[in-house]
């Protein structure tokens, strides 16, 4: 009883908080309700007991990608609402309905439940997390490093695109320079 | 053992990449010197091969490496050394080691020295392969991979113009080679045939396999198998009707003509025939078409050398006529004997077409022996080897074409064909007279070159050095008929002439010996002082219809070359161009007109073709649905 | 009883306004929450169908996509600013300079 409240609670608080984030004309809007609906994603995670999975979409996503997006926004002028010539809406909605439609209709359709099998089965005796750091670091231990020497270059990535001409700071530049820049 | 059958195989092959990587270089003599040495490290092999043969009497097999392995098609790169190919492997290692020799001297002054090398030694690398494989598709390889090589050769002075047909029968090099490729493209399909044939039927090419299994094969299908097999010897010993190609092929080097279109190449289609003998012994009137096509174009041939003023043609007619005597021997069933008459041609051909390469030198290229006459004085040594080669071809005791010819005749006679017997001694006079006309008409006489300028000198020393293993093969070879009967009836199978022809074997002997007599004697009286031409007989009926080969090549032309070019180009205009180019530029113009209708997608502007994708995405999922529902 | 079809259901639709967001705005910055949103749709489906069928591979593949997920947004934050600093805006119909 419990789980189906909170299923449809989260359903729709999700879906409405993605819609909000899609359709927002304003920037603050967008990401404010993204960062909810992730932390409510990490509510799903939680129900179906994928509890270090949960903790770490809190982690990365609430806290470190918002964060990014949050600095992100700093450069740019988020006071105004976007103004931008979006495609015909109902147009959008058929295409991106008709995929999503499809790809549901193709997992539903197309598994055949008897035939799957476990690879790397649970076990009742550990908890989700002793589970994952089992599975983590040692059937996925290449993938996991190869991982984190990517996220490694990443973040060197992120600092060398974004920290170039960090020295000229905009205040410096002069104002003609940024009068031209906004007339064109 | 092995190893050495591969060295004698391999050693051309490396000689042909060692010219071939000097081929855009200029003349290098160490390239030809080269060359030669290896040649004669193929042909040491060879004859060691052969004596390891004589002694223990066991073939060699190996297996080089599986070649096609596809289903229940098995070849693999196999060669064997029995008695028939070591015979063949002798005869051309040794010729082509002496013509390498002569050609150093011979190509002394061609810019293309290096390339000439390469080719032929390519050329005796095919040969090889063609005589030494254990299976028809090996020999298929070979018989390709000297046709190739002829093309390259006949050919070899390629920048020299067409002309026509007046100035020079053979209109070009070019010409010619493309003729002698055509035409034995022709016959090749016959033979196709055939291997298909014998693969359909028994399963395998594998020689051993295909001859054991011939028991078990209707007649229909081996007579027609044997046809078609010998269709292809046609076509490569230039048999009528596609004996056009080789007279022409001598618009090629003189030692080319030597090596390959009189010794070795031409006699492949002999070779084929002992090889396959017993598919042809089985079929009896197949193998008497052989013997009467042989017989016919034997004096079919030497009927057209009797008037020809071109030294190189008249050697080539009197080539396509022995290969006729050697079919009509292996035709009638005495395979050791056209197998011995081969060799022993080749030895005097070879050394024939060698002193006629001298001659073509000291002659500034001229080879019209109208215009010779006299040389005997400027040119002893190859006058005695041209002399020694037409006694022996003539059939001359005990040179070697006596043995090996007289053979044939008796055999002939001892099937009981008296019309091939005759038509064979006729024609055996044909052939003394036309090869002393030639050989008076160039050394004897008066000294006509003298009024065109021409002060001919003997070859180079070692050239004539080179060319005395042939000299004394050419005389001596005779001797070895009854050794080498010995030794190859281990293989092939024995032919012994009856008790009443073996008694009347002197008397027959003698009239052959009679007729060729009188054939040089002919050529004696009438050349040998100087020469006189007689208006009447060059125009009357019968000297002009010699003269063009009974016309046969403008009949070609008429018949056959003309219609063909006319339908092909009715074919271009309408197929080709309206139906054939017409659908392929059609699928360009759609092809091209779809791009530039659809070029407005490429936008520039990422949101579009994200959309783009995603519909290409919905696209895709749609197909797996549909492909999971149809599953 | 929620069963597995109903987050499989939900992960669609979530994947929905992802793709319909990634269509229909021309914000860069807009573009790129949206595909965030779709990971993260998928991510729901891998837990979901993990948790059902008693696999954690289904974790670890949902694990490896928030990896991914943030090394793209830092990467891709990195060539916003840059955008963003040479041309004064993030609209893509006013970066279209690939026009063929």
């Amino acid at each position: 009883m419990f789980e189906q409240i909170a299923f449809y609670f989260f359903s729709v608080l999700t879906i409405g908080l993605f819609l909000v984030a899609v359709f927002s004309k304003n920037v603050l809007y967008a990401m404010t309700s993204l960062a909810s609906g992730m932390v409510v994603i990490a509510g799903f995670f939680f129900l179906v007991g994928a509890d270090f999975l949960g903790v770490v979409q809190l982690i990365v996503y609430v806290g470190a990608v918002m964060a990014l997006y949050a600095f992100g926004m700093m450069f740019f002028n988020v006071t105004k609402n976007l103004k931008e010539k979006t495609t015909s809406t109902g147009w959008v909605l058929i295409v991106g309905v008709t995929a999503a439609l499809l790809m549901t209709l193709m997992f539903l359709g197309a598994i055949n439940p008897d035939a799957i099998y476990a690879s790397l089965p649970m076990s009742d005796k550990m908890t989700n997390p002793e589970a994952v750091g089992m599975a983590l670091f040692t059937k996925y231990l290449v993938p996991f490093e190869v991982a984190a020497v990517m996220l490694l270059i990443a973040m060197i990535g992120g600092i060398v695109l974004a920290g170039k001409k960090m020295d000229t700071s905009l205040t410096d530049i002069k104002d003609e320079v940024l009068q031209l820049k906004d007339e064109e | 053992m092995e190893s050495l059958v591969y060295i004698a195989l391999f050693a051309p092959l490396l000689s042909s990449l060692f010219a071939g990587s000097f081929a855009m270089t200029p003349k290098k003599q160490f390239v030809g010197v080269v060359s030669s040495f290896l040649l004669f490290i193929s042909f040491a092999a060879s004859a060691i091969l052969g004596y390891h043969l004589l002694v223990t009497n066991e073939p060699i097999h190996v297996k080089l490496m599986d070649w096609i392995a596809a289903g229940d098609l098995n070849i693999s790169f196999g060669f064997i050394v029995d008695h028939v190919s070591v015979t063949m492997m002798f005869v051309v290692t040794l010729i082509s080691t002496v013509v390498h020799v002569y050609s150093i001297g011979y190509m002394d002054h061609d810019k293309s020295f290096n390339r000439f090398f390469s080719y032929l030694s390519a050329f005796v690398f095919s040969m090889l392969i063609l005589v030494m494989s254990d299976n028809f598709a090996g020999l298929f390889i070979g018989w390709e991979g000297v046709g190739v090589c002829s093309w390259l050769l006949i050919g070899f002075w390629y920048h020299k113009a067409d002309v026509t047909r007046d100035i020079n029968p053979s209109i070009s090099p070019s010409w010619a080679a493309n003729e002698a490729f055509i035409m034995n493209r022709i016959a090749d399909l016959g033979m196709l045939v055939g291997l298909f044939i014998i693969y359909w039927n028994v399963g395998s090419l594998q020689y051993d396999v295909v001859f054991s299994a011939i028991p078990n094969m209707t007649q229909a299908v081996l007579t027609t198998a044997a046809m078609a097999l010998f269709i292809g010897a046609m076509g490569k010993s230039a048999q009528f009707p596609l004996h056009t190609w080789l007279t022409d092929a001598m618009e090629g080097p003189t030692p080319v003509s030597a090596l390959i279109h009189a010794a070795t190449m031409v006699t492949a289609g002999v070779f084929l025939v002992i090889r396959a003998n017993p598919i042809f012994a089985l079929t009896p009137e197949v193998s008497y078409f052989i013997a009467a096509l042989g017989t016919f174009v034997a004096f079919f041939a030497a009927s057209m050398a009797l008037v020809n003023r071109d030294l190189k043609r008249i050697i080539a007619f009197s080539t396509l006529s022995q290969l006729g005597y050697m079919f009509a021997a292996a035709g009638l069933g005495a395979y050791w004997i056209a197998l011995f008459h081969l060799g022993a041609h080749a030895f005097f051909k070879a050394l024939l077409f060698l002193g006629a390469g001298n001659v073509m030198h000291a002659m500034h290229d001229e080879l019209d022996i109208f215009k010779m006459g006299g040389l005997k004085k400027a040119m002893r040594g190859t006058y005695l080897y041209m002399g020694l080669a037409s006694l022996a071809l003539a059939g001359i005791p005990p040179l070697a074409g006596f043995f090996s010819k007289d053979a044939i005749i008796e055999t002939a006679f001892n099937e009981g064909s008296l019309i091939l017997w005759a038509t064979l001694v006729i024609t055996a006079g044909m052939t003394a007279f036309y090869s002393f006309r030639q050989v008076f008409l160039t050394f004897h006489g008066d000294e006509r070159y003298h009024e065109f300028g021409i002060h001919p000198h003997e070859m180079y020393k070692y050239v004539l050095v080179a060319m005395s293993p042939l000299a004394i093969l050419a005389v001596i070879a005779g001797f070895f008929k009854d050794g080498f009967n010995d030794f190859i009836i281990n293989l092939l199978p024995n032919y012994q002439m009856s008790e009443h022809t073996h008694h009347l074997a002197l008397y027959l002997g003698l009239i052959v010996l009679a007729v060729a007599v009188s054939g040089i004697l002919l050529a004696y009286i009438k050349y040998n002082k100087r020469l006189v031409r007689s208006e009447k007989t060059e125009n009357g009926f019968i000297y002009k219809l010699l003269a063009n080969q009974y016309y046969i090549p403008v009949l070609y032309e008429a018949v056959i070359s003309k219609p063909y070019a006319e339908l092909s180009k009715l074919m271009w205009k309408n197929v080709d161009m309206k139906i054939v180019d017409a659908t392929v530029d059609a699928i360009a113009k759609f092809l091209y007109r779809s791009g530039d209708k659809s070029r407005g997608m490429q936008s520039g502007n990422l949101s579009n073709y994200l959309n783009w994708m995603a519909i290409g995405a919905i696209a895709l999922l749609l197909v797996s649905i549909l492909s999971l529902i149809a599953a | 009883m929620i069963g597995l079809n109903h987050y499989l259901i939900l992960s669609g639709i979530l994947f929905a306004i992802g793709l319909i967001g990634v269509l229909r705005r021309r914000n860069l910055l807009m573009l790129f929450f949206s595909t965030e949103i779709m990971l993260n749709a998928a991510n729901v489906a891998f837990a979901a169908i993990s948790s059902f069928y008693h696999d954690l591979t289904g974790q670890m593949f949902a694990f490896f996509i928030v990896a991914i997920a943030a090394s793209e947004v830092a990467i891709g934050l990195g060539l916003l600013i840059l955008v963003y600093k040479k041309e004064n805006t993030l609209d893509l119909d006013d970066l279209a300079s690939m026009k063929g």
